[in-house]
């Protein structure tokens, strides 16, 4: 019998639509309505051949063998353990609840635990520590923002229905005329196909955002005279233009991606661009947003920062404190220098995201674990793949949209083969670590203070039970 | 008194020593010493796991000197918080060497990765080859970076110069990447090679002396006039900026306070 779920939200980006319509009959989905292209295809991956149904082993000549997953539980925790700094990174598409139950794997093991931030918008957590983050929600965006600014991010490519759900198109609250009272800026050095729907659009020279900021700041310090004939790329002319239209505006809003926070400078391009709001502040009021990429990467930084007071690149090892300083503890970096001797990628693909020369290290080196529903490239050099349900189509849970406003996910259709989700897997993955380390297992050599819990500590399992 | 560490066996990943501080070594046997533990990962070992200890250790900070031998490369945090004596480090060095320093002298007879002499309070680093980024820069959503002492790279340094930087002066003889004094709030950065870019960015004081080229100019840089100024023992005549034009200044008796850029002519 057909079944037509409503108000689901989607897997994919951090729009986390949440208007998707999905048509269900057997157990398997046969119509999806509102999402865009890829939020569609994820949900008919679930239904579709060729699915892995069971972890998998990787054997001496490279192919794969199904294993149960007591097997593949008892390798992932006796790996945990004897590794001197695991390294546990991803978790862009998994629930908050999975990312707090490996929050207590990792710190049991003294591993590192990073998520994708750490290759995306962790640059943004930085620039948000130096000068904090007047942000808002995107239904902010959508009923008051009149002039809405696109600054290295390609909305139309990554996040299909940003422009028509709260940046551009929608008819909010305070913007009943949609798109024709609203004023459109993008910034960019590529003419993008989110550029084609601006009012105006500045080719900043790549790499030299930071020196338009700058400009911009000047004009709203009162230093417009002073600005050079071009800066960056854009004429003097263009940039009073745009700034009076900045200080026209009755809400100002800008969104950021990564061509900010990804070319060189970084952070500080993302805090320059913070100090600017700041600044238009004085005339209008004006907020910032970063365009989070996977629809739940924005919920390790809640999730962690409430238990480890860090977004990211969170270094548990030292046992009685969590550091944390990308540039050290980032998992690219802690790749490149050899710094890790085990990992785990679990909910996100290291294979295809990761710089080459970082990944053979991850890869060749030292064991590895991957835990996500699919096949993919970091899956294919494992030692061990454990499959897991997919978020938002075999299982529920909280996750956070890129504005941090958290979206509960639901199942439209049961775990494909009865396979676990995240959560289960990483308690049962603890629960393995805390029978072995009873029977004695430790690391090879040295002394490992962490691994004997302090008495006055209970589990956490027994004080929720 | 001098104690001198000879590093025997290579970590299989990195070590982290900030236990290695004179202050933590004076007063202290050699078999004390040797017990002092380094970490390398989650795992804690004793120091004469990895190093053979000679010498004797002064009665305070500031008569021990300690000389590290064999190679270092793989060793961070050395010198971290050390506030009186010596360490000398006859190899290349990994990261916060002199993070965090107080007082005392620490010279590096190599190259040091990033993170050297992050959040400075006094003292000297030396380091006699080159830095990569983050010299003597503020600890991540710090806005209280260097605040004193000298730190002294003769070769090249990387990006993220004195970041937050409030006292102290930073000398590097090479050439520097960007973001030089970005958000300076005091200090003194000399840079004698070239710079690409991002110098003074968001800078609300301190001063910079440029002796090469810089590829960009922050837009915020506005020139005033040339004056003669001795720098790190040399006087030539420099081009005076101020800015960053784009960023909050102080108002003192009247006078917009401004950060200076020197550019020599």
């Amino acid at each position: 019998m057909q079944e037509t779920i409503k108000h689901v939200a989607c897997p994919y980006c951090g729009a986390c639509c949440d208007d998707l319509e999905i048509t269900v009959e057997d157990g398997k989905i046969i119509e999806v309505k509102n999402a865009c292209i890829i939020g569609t295809e994820i949900y008919h991956h679930a239904s579709r051949e060729g699915r892995v149904g069971s972890p998998r082993r990787r054997q001496p000549d490279g192919t794969y063998k199904d294993i149960t997953y007591e097997e593949a539980i008892d390798f992932t925790a006796k790996m945990l353990i004897k590794a001197k700094k695991p390294l546990i990174y991803g978790f862009g598409s998994t629930n908050c609840e999975g990312m707090a139950a490996a929050g207590r794997v990792a710190e049991d093991a003294g591993a590192v635990l990073d998520n994708c931030a750490s290759i995306c918008h962790g640059s943004s957590f930085l620039a948000i520590f130096d000068t904090g983050y007047p942000s808002c929600t995107l239904g902010e965006v959508k009923n008051r923002a009149d002039v809405v600014i696109y600054w290295g991010s390609n909305p139309q490519h990554a996040h299909p229905r940003h422009l028509s759900r709260y940046g551009v198109f929608p008819r909010g609250y305070f913007t009943g005329k949609g798109y024709k009272g609203r004023k459109v800026i993008v910034v960019d050095p590529r003419y993008t196909d989110t550029a084609r729907c601006a009012d105006h659009f500045l080719q900043v020279q790549q790499g030299h955002d930071y020196e338009l900021f700058d400009a911009f700041r000047m004009v709203m310090h009162g230093y417009a005279d002073k600005i050079p004939a071009i800066v960056a790329g854009v004429p003097k002319e263009k940039i009073l233009e745009v700034c009076d239209i900045i200080k026209g505006g009755r809400y100002v809003h800008i969104f950021f991606g990564m061509g900010l926070c990804h070319s060189d400078g970084r952070n500080h391009n993302v805090d320059i661009a913070i100090n600017l709001v700041r600044d238009i502040n004085e005339y209008t009021k004006c907020t910032i947003m970063a365009m989070r990429g996977h629809y739940n990467i924005a919920g390790p930084g809640i999730v962690w920062a409430w238990q480890f007071g860090f977004p990211y690149c969170i270094d548990l090892t030292k046992g009685s404190h969590a550091h944390m300083n990308p540039g050290e503890t980032s998992s690219v970096d802690l790749a490149n220098r050899g710094e890790v001797d085990a990992f785990i990628n679990i909910g996100t693909d290291a294979g295809a995201h990761f710089p080459i020369r970082a990944f053979e290290k991850l890869g060749s080196g030292m064991p590895m674990v991957t835990i996500d529903p699919s096949v993919n490239m970091a899956a294919t050099v494992s030692d061990v793949h454990i499959p897991v349900a997919i978020v938002g189509v075999e299982t529920g849970g909280i996750c956070y949209r890129m504005d941090n406003v958290p979206i509960q996910y639901r199942a439209v259709v049961e775990p494909y083969n009865g396979i676990l989700t995240d959560e289960e897997l990483f308690d049962r993955i603890y629960e393995r670590m805390q029978e072995l380390k009873k029977e004695g297992w430790t690391t090879d050599e040295g002394t490992w203070d962490y691994a004997t819990p302090l008495a006055d500590v209970r589990p956490v399992k027994e004080v929720y039970e | 008194m001098t104690v001198t560490v000879t590093l025997t066996k290579q970590p299989e990943l990195y070590l982290e020593a900030d236990q290695i501080t004179p202050d933590v070594f004076a007063g202290k046997t050699l078999d004390e010493i040797g017990a002092i533990f380094i970490s390398e990962g989650k795992v804690k070992y004793p120091l004469s796991e990895f190093a053979t200890i000679e010498g004797a250790a002064g009665e305070t900070a500031a008569d021990t000197k300690i000389v590290l031998k064999g190679d270092w490369t793989k060793v961070k945090r050395i010198g971290q918080q050390m506030t009186a004596g010596e360490i000398v480090i006859e190899s290349d060095a990994d990261m916060y060497i002199g993070g965090w320093m107080k007082g005392g002298k620490l010279t590096v007879n190599g190259n040091v990765d990033s993170f050297c002499g992050i959040a400075m309070a006094g003292g000297e680093l030396v380091v006699n080859g080159n830095a990569q980024n983050h010299v003597g820069s503020a600890y991540r959503g710090d806005w209280r970076g260097m605040t004193g002492g000298t730190l002294r790279v003769k070769g090249n340094v990387g990006n993220d110069i004195g970041t937050f930087m409030r006292g102290g002066t930073i000398i590097v003889e090479g050439d520097a990447f960007i973001h030089v004094l970005t958000h300076g709030e005091g200090g003194t950065i000399i840079v004698k090679g070239n710079i690409e870019g991002r110098v003074g960015g968001q800078a609300v004081k301190g001063d910079v002396y440029v002796n090469g080229k810089i590829d960009f100019m922050m837009p915020g840089f506005a020139y005033v006039d040339d004056v003669e100024c001795e720098v790190d023992g040399e006087t030539a005549v420099y081009a005076h900026y101020i800015g960053d034009l784009g960023e909050r200044h102080s108002v003192v008796k009247g006078e917009t306070v401004f950060s200076n850029l020197y550019l020599k002519k």
